[in-house]
């Protein structure tokens, strides 16, 4: 049992440190984390702006800033499973798959490492708040941090359910934006959503990125539709239902 | 270190491998001879836990593979046939990823793959990114990596798949010098025949059938002994016939079989045979396999995925 334990520590370690030292070595992946809060921020954001006015007292740009450093998440998340698709076509998940770490390590591993990148990404978009006039406090960072955290785990396992049957990138891709997009769209995190038509209000209300949104806009703007302990327990129920949906799908292999 | 009984594995109602069963001893090398699709990879998936067999049972270095995996898993090194580094890390940096899975200590790990390198000669580039190696070099790699963590059993898919034969043969030096300093068992699968030879013992695989299974030597000379092939001239075929000698025709040459190959050119020398031309032929597993199977090794054309598969797989070792 002991050794069983060590092993799963060691594999989880070892997988998140790859993905870490992959990371690292990206500079693509640097350069699209500044590239896109620009994007979504000033093209988008400063566009629209003038159109919104039913923004709970805030500047549409303000409006959105949580609901963007959200959507970092949502991207990075999925990154946790393309980086399995790609392991798989490359070969190297063989390497994993063989080695005698238990099967679970792999899905913590992977989680930590797409939470890590989340989190790394998500930093820099937070690192525009001052450009958008938003300021935050030092206990306000943390507190986002936190935030973010939790956020960027649930999201992560998210994307290994998907990645667990995908064996192409290709494929991957089609998917993740099938549901990337639908997800980031009806959680609220661009428009208010209180004046959607109601069958369409359902899908914002079922959508773990919605409290994900909320809980976000409550720490940085201190506005929000639910209460935060019930936008916690739900990324969080969402985030285990999904970590316990992977290790299962991973275990038959 | 290894054995099955009656190993099966089906897919969708196609039987991959079909009742096959055998031994490995300790610190033997054992080679799987087989046309691509004979089910080799599929033996060794099974083997190494990727794969749960239909039906029958297989103990590797003295566990089950299907209710001991972990313990299987524990006391195995592979080598794939498709490569499975990870190319954005540098050569050092796979093999330190490998001995930590494996739960080499850090101290260690650092003097094992510092060793390892060296005797594959990749010292030199070791900080530098797999992505810029060579097919071979890309290899040599793997091969210090199925040996780092000092496995019982190593297997090896094809090691020298879509490499030239140069780099196979220096690729063949390699394991057999790290097999002798570790005393690993090889278990390896292949189709190029020269690279076979080199087993203790051959595995020949049909069709997913285990068809026989013997030392090189002993498959051969199951042949019949070797060849001695001379010029067919009306003398030569009369003057045969006079010393005893039985030969057979073939287009333009008389083919004699024999174990006793001295012996047999000088009674042919003896009564006067034309020996003008004269070659003597040992018999190759080649041989063994056509008169086995009743098919040459190369005739079986893979089917298009697998001119697809072999395609990539040369794009990923540039």
């Amino acid at each position: 049992m002991k050794t069983r334990m060590y092993a799963f520590f060691r594999g989880t370690y070892i997988i998140w440190l790859r993905d870490f030292k992959r990371l690292l070595k990206d500079k693509h992946q640097l350069y699209g984390s500044f590239a896109r809060p620009i994007l979504w921020l000033v093209f988008l954001g400063m566009g629209l702006r003038p159109i919104f006015n039913e923004t709970e007292g805030f500047d549409y740009v303000q409006y959105i800033f949580p609901g963007i450093v959200v959507m970092t998440l949502i991207f990075s998340g999925m990154w946790a499973g393309i980086s399995v698709v790609w392991d798989r076509e490359f070969g190297f998940l063989k390497e994993i798959l063989v080695a005698p770490v238990p099967r679970t390590s792999i899905v913590a591993g992977k989680v930590a490492g797409g939470a890590t990148q989340a989190m790394f990404q998500g930093i820099i978009t937070l690192m525009f708040a001052p450009l958008v006039g938003v300021s935050l406090s030092v206990v306000m960072v943390c507190q986002v941090l936190g935030v973010m955290l939790i956020i960027s785990l649930a999201l992560s396992s998210l994307g290994l359910v998907i990645a667990s049957r995908m064996y192409s990138y290709e494929g991957f891709g089609t998917i993740s934006n099938f549901i990337i997009m639908p997800l980031f769209f009806l959680s609220g995190a661009i428009y208010p959503v209180h004046t959607l038509p109601k069958w369409l209000k359902l899908m914002v209300s079922v959508n773990p990125v919605t409290y994900g949104v909320d809980l976000m806009r409550s720490a940085v703007l201190g506005i929000s539709a639910f209460s935060v302990t019930m936008d916690i327990i739900y990324i969080v129920g969402f985030g285990v239902v999904m970590g316990a949906l992977a290790t299962i799908l991973f275990r038959r292999y | 270190m290894i054995r099955t009984d009656g190993l099966t594995k089906r897919f969708n109602g196609f039987v991959a491998v079909d009742k096959v069963s055998f031994s490995v001893g300790e610190g033997e090398s054992f080679g799987f001879l087989g046309p691509n699709g004979a089910g080799k990879t599929t033996t060794i998936k099974m083997l190494t836990t990727l794969l749960p067999p239909s039906e029958g049972r297989g103990w590797v270095a003295g566990h089950d593979i299907v209710k001991e995996s972990d313990a299987v898993r524990d006391r195995i090194g592979i080598i794939f046939q498709d490569p499975s580094l990870d190319e954005r890390l540098t050569a050092y940096e796979n093999l330190y990823i490998h001995a930590i899975l494996y739960g080499i200590g850090r101290k260690e790990a650092k003097t094992r793959i510092e060793k390892s390198l060296t005797m594959v000669e990749l010292t030199k580039v070791k900080d530098k990114v797999v992505k810029t190696f060579s097919g071979g070099m890309k290899r040599r790699l793997e091969i210090a990596r199925g040996f780092l963590h000092m496995p019982s059993v190593l297997f090896l898919d094809e090691p020298t798949l879509g490499l030239d034969p140069q780099t196979r043969r220096v690729i063949w030096e390699y394991i057999r010098g790290l097999k002798d300093t570790f005393n690993v068992t090889l278990f390896l699968t292949t189709h190029y025949m020269e690279e076979a030879e080199h087993s203790d013992r051959i595995g020949i695989i049909h069709k997913g059938k285990l068809i026989k299974v013997d030392t090189p030597d002993n498959l051969k000379k199951a042949l019949g002994g070797s060849a001695i092939i001379l010029q067919a001239t009306e003398t030569n075929t009369t003057k045969l016939v006079s010393a005893g000698i039985e030969a057979i025709r073939e287009d333009s040459v008389l083919v004699v079989k024999t174990e006793e190959v001295d012996d047999t050119i000088k009674r042919m020398a003896k009564v006067g045979a034309d020996l003008r031309g004269i070659s003597v032929k040992q018999p190759t597993l080649e041989d063994v396999f056509i008169n086995l199977t009743g098919s040459a090794i190369g005739d079986e054309s893979g089917d298009s995925m697998e001119v697809i598969r072999t395609a990539m797989r040369m794009r990923r070792m540039r």
